[in-house]
Formats: C-alpha cells, structure tokens, sequence
C-alpha cells in the first residue's frame, strides 16, 4: 500500500471547466478534496481605479465588462448610483424598459449558465439549446443599443433612447435563398416590442425542453442531488445573495424585498430551494427563467399603451437633441460641456444595488464634487461566492468541485474587476 | 414609512453601542456610523447577535484613501489628517435594513484595523483586497495575503499617490528568451481634466 497519498492539484487557469481564468489549487487525499485555494485576479483590470479617472459618462461601458454575461444590470446599479447622488427622477418609461431588459438579461446570463454549467458535468446538447435562444436575446441588445453585448444602454436619467420600431431583417445569401429568409424573418415584421412579444410566447415551450432533457435525467440528478449543500444560516454568513441564498431556502429577492424601479408594480414569484444543495440551485434558476418571461409580458403590455420620454430632460445630465442642440445656443453649451467636462456630481456617499442574476451586484460610489468618481467599489455576488468555494467543495471528489464552479455561476469578468 | 424605520434603527443603534458610537448620520435614506479603530471587533459583535439589529450578512468591506478627497469636506466628515478608512456594509436579511459602518485607521503609514473573519466569515477574502489593494492590515486575519494583484507584486495600487499607469511592464525578451519586468514606457496622460466647481456653480438665481 502507498505510503503517501496527500497531493496537491493545480487546476486551471486554463481549463474549460474553470469558466475564464480560475485557477485552483487543490488539496487532495486520493479523489477527495481536502482543501481548495482559489487563485483569483487574472483578469484583474482594476476598473475601480480607471473610474476614477474617468468622467461618469466614460464609465458606464466598463461596467459592461464586468459581468460580460448580463451587461445591462450592471449598468443599472451604477446609473442608480450615480442617480441617487444627483436626486434626478428616471421617467416612467426608461424604467420600464430598464426593468424589462434587466429581465431580458436575467434569462441571458441563467441561458449561458444552464449551457455552461450543463457541458461541465457532462450534457452537451443544453449548450447548443442555450445558445439558440441567446441569439434572439442579443438582437434585441443589438436592435436598441447597435451592440450585441456590451450596450452602454442605460445612462444616468434613463436609457440612451427609445425602443425602435423596426427590426433588422435576414438578407437572402448563398445558404438561404428567398423562401427561407422570408420564414426566418416572419417574426421581425413588426417593431422590437412585437419580437420580444414573440419571443416570451415561444419561451416557456423552450424551457419545457431544458426540463425535459435534464430535471429528471438520472445522470444530472447523480451529480447534482447533495452536491456543495449550504445551510441558510451558512449561506447568510458566507455573504450568498441572489439564487445562491434563494437555494438554500431564504426567501430574499431585492426585486421584492427593497424594490426599485417599478418591480413593485409586476407580479412575480420568488423561488425558493429546500435543501441548499447544487440541484435545488438549479430548480431555483430555471423558475426564474419562467418568473422573468413573465415579466417581460407584463412590461410590454405596458410599454405599448404608455409612450413617453425615456431620458430625463434635465440637460444638465442628459444630452440634449441633435435638432434642439443645432437650433439653441443653450442646449449647444449643455452638449458641449456635457461631452467634454462632464457633469458633476455633489459631494457624498451611496450605495446602490440590485437583484443581479447571480445575487446582489452594488455600487458604491463616493463623490468629492467632481466630474469624477472619488471612489467606486463594485460589489460582486461572484467574489462572496467564489470565497466560499473551499467550505463548499470540502469532503467531495474532484468532479464535483466542477459542479460546484458551475453551479456557482462564476465569471470572472466581476470577480477580478 | 421609510424614514420613521430608519430613526427606529438609529434609535436602537445608539442604545445597543452607547459610547462606542462616534457619530450617525442619515443621508439618501441610508444610515452610515462611525466607529473607532480598536472597537470594530466588539461593534460587529453587537450588530450581528443584538436582537433588534441581527445583522446577519456583510454585503461588503472596501478600504479608501482619503489623502486628496479635499480639505473642507473632510473636516464636514472629521477625518481630516486620516487618510485610510474600511467600509463596511452591512445588510440584514431577517430585519430587511441595510447599515454602513466606516472605520479610520489611525496610522497613515501602517494603517490597522481589527479583522472581523471571525464574525462574518464572508469578510475574509474582503479583507485581503482591502490589503492587497490599500496595504489596511488586518490583524488576527486567518491567511493575509494578496488576492487580485500579480504573484510578487509591489505597492498598492488603488492609493491616490500609485500612478494608474502602475510603475512596472512586463514583456518578453528574446534575448533572455523569458519574461522581464521593466520600468512603465507610458507616458501618464490624462484626457478629460478633473474639475471640481464652486459652490452654486452656474446658478443665476443667487
């Protein structure tokens, strides 16, 4: 028999189930894990600092890249931010539109999870679904921003401008002749509103599937059922937020318990888990996928009977028109200084967050009365939970280390900053 | 009904810390204290096991440099002459309040704060980027070491007086055929100026 069986594993940086650039060193007794010591920072930019040297404006596409898998609620935190400190009021609308991409992105980043977390443990199928329906999501980004991920969409006073009422359409080419193109773009006839209308009735159908191939399928079962259980006093105590904390049976969702915007005006359910285990996080996950459907719905009902600004008109914070800045001297100078002083924000300190998709994502932000931030933290719900990876993943094998990185739904784009 | 929640909590907040409390204050709806360096520990103690309080989640810790804030708000603030302080925000699930607690440290040069791991276990790689990126030593920290910066690094790059284009590059030397580290080749530039207006600045009304 060996003498030795202690070793130490380094896993990653580079490994497809360390979803980006974590790289862990593991401390193993045969197949079981011992100790796990996250290295964390390779893709450290230091955002943090680079907004300070930058005008709020210039900062809100670094929030982007963040979280490179649900763009647009990072942005929101840090507009709220920046909104709380100036005390501008968001017209009705933008904060629609704002609650109703917030749910299109929630469903964007669990579609990339579900897809992600599915190929690690072994399902390749759930990735190509996933990214089937991603698609449609992203040209929604693309028909209201022009990018397809990183959309610098919100801006401090409401959103960059309204929902279009045309949607780009598939050209015939080579692959696609005629009859095709007009089959593939039956559906973008009408304005975005219509297309997303589309898209929530097709949805819950899409979701079925998902279910279909993996909530009873043994094998997903076999790897997930008490898998990394979190008690909800453990999970309260190691900072989980969003479905982390959900999982484990607390019943906190920001969206109903502080609510901003108007999630106070939408119905909605709040899932919670029993056992705090990786499968309950999973179930969590994919009722939100049904909960965010519906309140799309709700939004565009309501976004179609309420047209309206989407910008508050406070030229001061907000660009003016390009017609309104071509005719009045004044809205010219707001331009001109908007675009090269930027505004500026009075001295103070807040803290603003929201119910990111993985758990709580807040900014807080402290302004000294310049064009500038003083002091930006981003408060990422990944970084709380990657540090509880070591209790989680303590007494489990090897493999279940990777279903516990992909039930944690990490990306390292929020965690190093 | 939010303001009335909030003396509420200010209220049991004064009873349960007495004169552990330095100062309190109210602004945007959120509640911020102020609290002494050598008694964060006992503080977040009270804030998490006290009844009324039960503080059960730290949101987030950050440390700051005060150094260029400016000086007449600082003074507002009474921190003037101290540069470095640690955040915390606090957030109760249970009671559905939030709290922000700063703390001072009293040395510029070697800035110490109690490490409060032991409480709220989440504080522990918290407390490491707050090391890592303003040097804040947290004493009785289980495992102090750098977090997000690179293996070997020197400084601390989120001070006011680090240059954000950092002061070491790093490439790859054919001759040596491995990767050396050398002085930054950047110039420093800056695009957009920092301006900070008077008081009523554009306002034609006075």
């Amino acid at each position: 028999m060996a003498e030795i069986r202690n070793y130490t594993m380094n896993f990653g940086p580079q490994h497809p189930a360390a979803h980006g650039v974590l790289r862990l060193v593991l401390e193993l007794d045969g197949e079981v894990v011992l100790r796990a010591d996250p290295h964390i920072g390779l893709l450290h930019r230091a955002t943090e600092k680079l907004a300070e040297n930058k005008t709020y404006i210039q900062s809100v596409p670094y929030m982007d890249r963040l979280d490179y898998v649900s763009m647009m609620v990072n942005e929101h935190a840090y507009v709220m931010a920046i909104e709380k400190l100036l005390q501008v009021e968001v017209p009705i609308r933008a904060q629609y539109i704002r609650v109703m991409f917030d749910e299109i992105t929630r469903i964007l980043n669990h579609l990339l999870w579900i897809g992600a977390h599915a190929l690690d443990v072994g399902a390749m199928t759930m990735f190509l679904y996933a990214f089937r329906e991603r698609e449609d999501l992203m040209d929604c980004y693309e028909a209201v921003s022009g990018a397809r991920l990183h959309a610098a969409y919100y801006r401090p006073g409401g959103v960059y401008r309204d929902l279009p009422d045309t949607m780009p359409q598939y050209q015939p080419s080579k692959i696609h002749n005629q009859k095709q193109t007009r089959l593939r773009n039956a559906n973008r006839e009408g304005s975005l509103l219509d297309f997303i209308d589309d898209f929530t009735n097709r949805f819950p159908k899409y979701v079925d599937e998902y279910e279909t191939l993996l909530t009873d399928n043994r094998i997903w079962k076999q790897r997930l059922v008490d898998i990394g259980i979190v008690s909800p006093e453990r999970a309260k105590a190691l900072g989980f937020t969003g479905p982390m904390l959900r999982g484990s049976g607390v019943e906190w969702d920001l969206r109903r318990k502080q609510p901003y915007e108007v999630y106070d005006r939408l119905d909605f359910d709040i899932p919670v888990g029993v056992n705090g285990d990786c499968y309950d996080r999973y179930l969590v996950r994919m009722e939100e996928f049904r909960q965010s459907n519906r309140i799309i719905k709700q939004c565009i009902d309501w976004l179609r009977k309420n047209p309206g600004p989407v910008i508050t008109d406070n030229h001061k914070i907000a660009p003016p028109s390009r017609v309104d800045m071509k005719q009045n001297m004044e809205e010219m100078i707001h331009h001109f200084k908007l675009f090269t002083e930027g505004f500026h924000v009075p001295p103070g300190e807040t803290y603003a967050a929201v119910e990111h998709p993985k758990g709580e994502f807040g900014i807080y932000l402290v302004s000294n009365g310049a064009n500038k931030p003083y002091r930006l933290k981003i408060r990422a719900p990944g970084f709380a939970h990657l540090a509880a990876l070591d209790e989680m993943s303590r007494g489990h094998m090897i493999s279940d280390v990777v279903a516990i990185i992909g039930t944690q739904d990490i990306v390292f784009g929020e965690i190093d900053r | 009904m939010l303001t009335t929640r909030l003396e509420n909590l200010a209220e049991s907040l004064r009873n349960a810390l007495g004169d552990k409390l330095v100062s309190i204050q109210v602004r945007y709806g959120e509640l911020t204290i102020n609290v002494l360096a050598e008694d964060i520990f006992a503080v977040s103690k009270m804030l998490r096991d006290k009844n009324t309080l039960t503080f059960d989640t730290l949101i987030d810790l950050c440390g700051i440099d005060y150094s260029t804030y400016g000086d007449d708000l600082s003074e507002k603030n009474n921190f003037k002459n101290r540069h470095f302080a640690v955040i915390y925000h606090l957030l109760s699930v249970d009671r559905n309040h939030r709290l922000r607690v700063r703390v001072l440290a009293e040395n510029n040069d070697f800035p110490v704060v109690d490490s409060i791991t032991d409480i709220w276990p989440v504080a522990n790689w918290f407390e490491r980027e707050a090391f890592d990126l303003y040097g804040i030593v947290f004493t009785y920290h289980p495992d102090l070491r750098r977090i997000l910066t690179d293996y070997g690094f020197i400084g601390n790059p989120f001070r006011k007086d680090f240059p954000i284009t950092g002061h070491v590059e790093m490439r790859y030397d054919a001759e040596q055929k491995r990767v050396v580290y050398q002085p930054v080749t950047i110039e420093p530039r800056e695009i957009t100026p920092l301006v900070i207006r008077e008081e009523n600045y554009g306002n034609c009304e006075s």
